[in-house]
């Protein structure tokens, strides 16, 4: 069922945030944080649920504030980086032991989910462990000053690539969808709609679900605060970032088409300071995008 | 009670089922295993229990094995895992934080020589390395000590006033894989035994951060709480002594353990099931009429100075028996009692090393040695194979 209410990126408080927000005021979030948008819809999805969060050493937490204070609005345990997945794991299991409602949430950037937390995530997906495991992946390790991580896209500079990334990013979702697990989406922080009803199913869903996030980062991408919702437009038109889900490993649905525009492609570059003019090749970039469309098609229309 | 044969591994593994089921009218009992030689016989045993319940998650790493120990017991359960040698390097970041959350884990570990090269024989270097994670350590000497300490050292760890993981080490092979005739209580008397787990810091609806930042000043504090409960240990090991002693009819060892000590000029101090060959050699120097005597550290943290000081106050000449290297300085138990201030000469052997096997003769030398001189010289490596 969707919220009659009017969505508006979770902005706007509305009656389904009525209660105590996930992501209080006074927060220390960069503005135009996407994590920050990420976390309001994640606020308006629980709705009534009870979660526990566990959130490794990121931007996630230095958000709480320090110590006795907290900006989260449910109970969080910040974990060391690699063990979001195995301390979730843990409180999981101990809710499943004594028939809590309480859903767990693992909420991670890219650096504790592409890399130091990879072995651990996919141990906890294999196992299958019931607990929601969200990326917000700004494609960098954005709390230690912005450096370059497996989801950095080819182009980038970083205070690691300062010529620019050479290497794709990381497939994660193809990653996770090979583990099988019930549930595994992209969410687009400009389509709340369809960001609501996916975080909604995931938080439902028993056993492992993954969410990927695309979470622009104006601090590290160097873009303008105000843009960020517009850049996952162009993200998404251009084909860069795609919009779908996969159920048990195996069944794929696009949720939205792409227009597969350069006109897209090439605002999104010049829009964000972290691709430097004309340093990237986007013939390539788009070579690259078809390729993965055409996988992700084939395999959308094997199911 | 009934008396098996067992091996230290599966002695420490069906003590913390005890003490696992005994928590089954709270918030029950798990952790993450991982397994490394020689160790793995733990977990396996473990993993062949059925208890109620009870979760025991097979992880990818010893790393992810003590986070899921942290997420179970902030969920308010009892928690246990165990680990060796380059397991316990591998998961130390954890160790550090599961000290740092205040969270009563108990693990197991079988002392192991770390490497690479690879050697999978007793060496003390792996826990010891992680003697500042605010952890409580005990060094365990035969296999009923080893089942007495896992289950005394839940009442310790979760007394209100202590709140800190406990580690219960034992010697690779002479002790893991050695069957030795061991007392297990019924699980009727560990629950009379081990109270349920309340956990006053436990996770559940309110909306707190748990490990979230500190400045500096709430760092101080945080560490000054940490230090403070690590010095409450003596007191209220103590007291678990005596409840222990009521419900089991036998008395767990004091955290020093003295032999032959009323009139012993001559010390010898050590740890682990080095203890036991030092009291032959002990024997036997009493026969040829040397005034020796031993001292086995039980418990290495809290380190106890107290008892070290009263014990070795007046003695004329002390070794310090060191299964263990800090390359550069010497024995790490010497190096620690060093701050003991005994009297008369205290001379560092380390000896073992690797896994050699220490046998009475070794001692002796060790003994002729003490004797022979007039001054303390550099920590010495003797070797033994």
């Amino acid at each position: 069922m969707m919220n009659p209410d009017p969505v508006l990126c979770g902005q706007v408080n509305t009656s389904a945030e009525s209660g105590e927000p996930l992501l209080r005021a006074g927060n220390t979030n960069c503005g135009g944080c996407g994590m920050s948008v990420g976390l309001n819809l994640l606020n308006r999805a629980i709705g009534q649920r009870r979660v526990q969060m566990v959130i490794p050493a990121c931007c996630g937490i230095v958000t709480a504030g320090s110590y006795p204070f907290s900006a989260y609005g449910v109970p969080v345990v910040a974990s060391t980086f690699a063990s979001a997945a195995a301390v979730a794991t843990g409180l999981a299991q101990v809710a499943a032991l004594n028939g809590d409602p309480t859903r767990v949430i693992a909420w991670a950037g890219d650096g504790g989910t592409y890399d130091i937390g990879l072995a651990t995530l996919s141990a906890a997906a294999e196992r299958n462990e019931d607990i929601l495991y969200i990326c917000y992946d700004n494609e960098i390790y954005g709390n230690t000053g912005g450096q370059r991580s497996s989801a950095t896209p080819v182009g980038a500079t970083t205070t690691t690539t300062p010529a620019g990334k050479e290497l794709e990013k990381k497939d994660i979702v193809g990653i996770m969808a090979a583990h099988r697990i019930p549930y595994c989406a992209t969410v687009s922080l400009a389509h709340a709609d369809d960001a609501q009803r996916k975080m909604q199913h995931a938080l439902d869903t028993r056993g492992f679900r993954f969410l990927h996030i695309l979470a622009p980062c104006p601090t590290g991408w160097k873009s303008e605060p105000a843009e960020g919702i517009e850049l996952v437009r162009l993200a998404i038109r251009s084909g860069l970032f795609a919009v779908y889900e996969v159920f048990d490993g195996d069944r794929r649905v696009i949720n939205v088409e792409p227009e597969l525009s350069r006109a897209a492609l090439e605002q999104y570059f010049e829009l964000q300071g972290r691709f430097r003019k004309n340093a990237v090749d986007l013939d390539a970039v788009q070579q690259t995008v078809a390729r993965n469309w055409k996988g992700l098609r084939a395999r959308a229309a094997e199911a | 009670m009934t008396i098996e044969l067992l091996s230290a591994n599966h002695a420490s593994a069906l003590a913390a089922t005890l003490a696992g089921r005994a928590n089954r009218s709270a918030r029950g009992f798990g952790g993450g295993v991982y397994p490394i030689t020689p160790q793995s016989e733990c977990i396996e045993m473990l993993c062949k229990q059925s208890i109620e319940k009870g979760a025991v998650v097979r992880v990818e790493s010893e790393h992810s094995a003590m986070g899921v120990c942290i997420g179970m017991a902030l969920g308010g359960a009892r928690s246990f895992t165990a680990s060796s040698s380059n397991g316990l390097a591998y998961m130390a970041e954890n160790v550090f934080a599961a000290a740092f959350y205040r969270l009563p884990i108990v693990m197991m570990a079988v002392n192991r020589t770390l490497g690479p090269p690879w050697n999978i024989w007793v060496d003390h270097g792996d826990t010891l390395m992680l003697r500042d994670a605010g952890w409580i350590q005990f060094y365990c000497e035969d296999n009923q000590e080893v089942a007495d300490t896992t289950l005394l050292a839940y009442r310790l760890a979760e007394h209100a006033q202590v709140l800190l993981p406990t580690m219960v080490c034992q010697d690779a092979f002479v002790l893991s894989h050695t069957m030795m005739p061991t007392d297990l209580p019924s699980q009727v008397e560990v629950d009379r035994f081990l109270p349920v787990l309340e956990l006053p810091h436990a996770v559940k609806n309110t909306a707190v951060t748990v490990g979230g930042l500190d400045f500096p000043h709430e760092t101080e504090v945080h560490r000054r709480e940490h230090h403070e409960a690590m010095l409450r240990v003596p007191e209220v090991y103590a007291e678990v002594q005596d409840v222990f002693t009521r419900h089991f009819g036998r008395r767990p060892a004091d955290r020093v353990v003295p032999y032959q000590m009323d009139d012993a000029e001559v010390v010898l101090v050590s740890m682990g099931t080095t203890a036991s060959t030092v009291r032959v050699v002990v024997d036997a120097a009493r026969a040829r009429g040397i005034k020796a005597g031993a001292l086995r550290v039980r418990m290495f943290r809290p380190f106890p100075e107290d008892l070290l000081h009263t014990w070795l106050r007046g003695r004329a000449r002390v070794a310090v028996l060191d299964r263990d290297i800090c390359p550069g300085l010497g024995g790490i138990l010497w190096s620690e009692l060093r701050g003991v201030k005994p009297d008369g000469i205290v001379q560092n052997y380390m000896l073992g090393l690797g896994g050699g096997d220490i046998r009475p003769q070794h001692l002796e030398a060790v003994l002729a040695d003490l004797l022979e001189r007039d001054e303390a010289s550099e920590p010495m490596i003797m070797e033994v194979a």
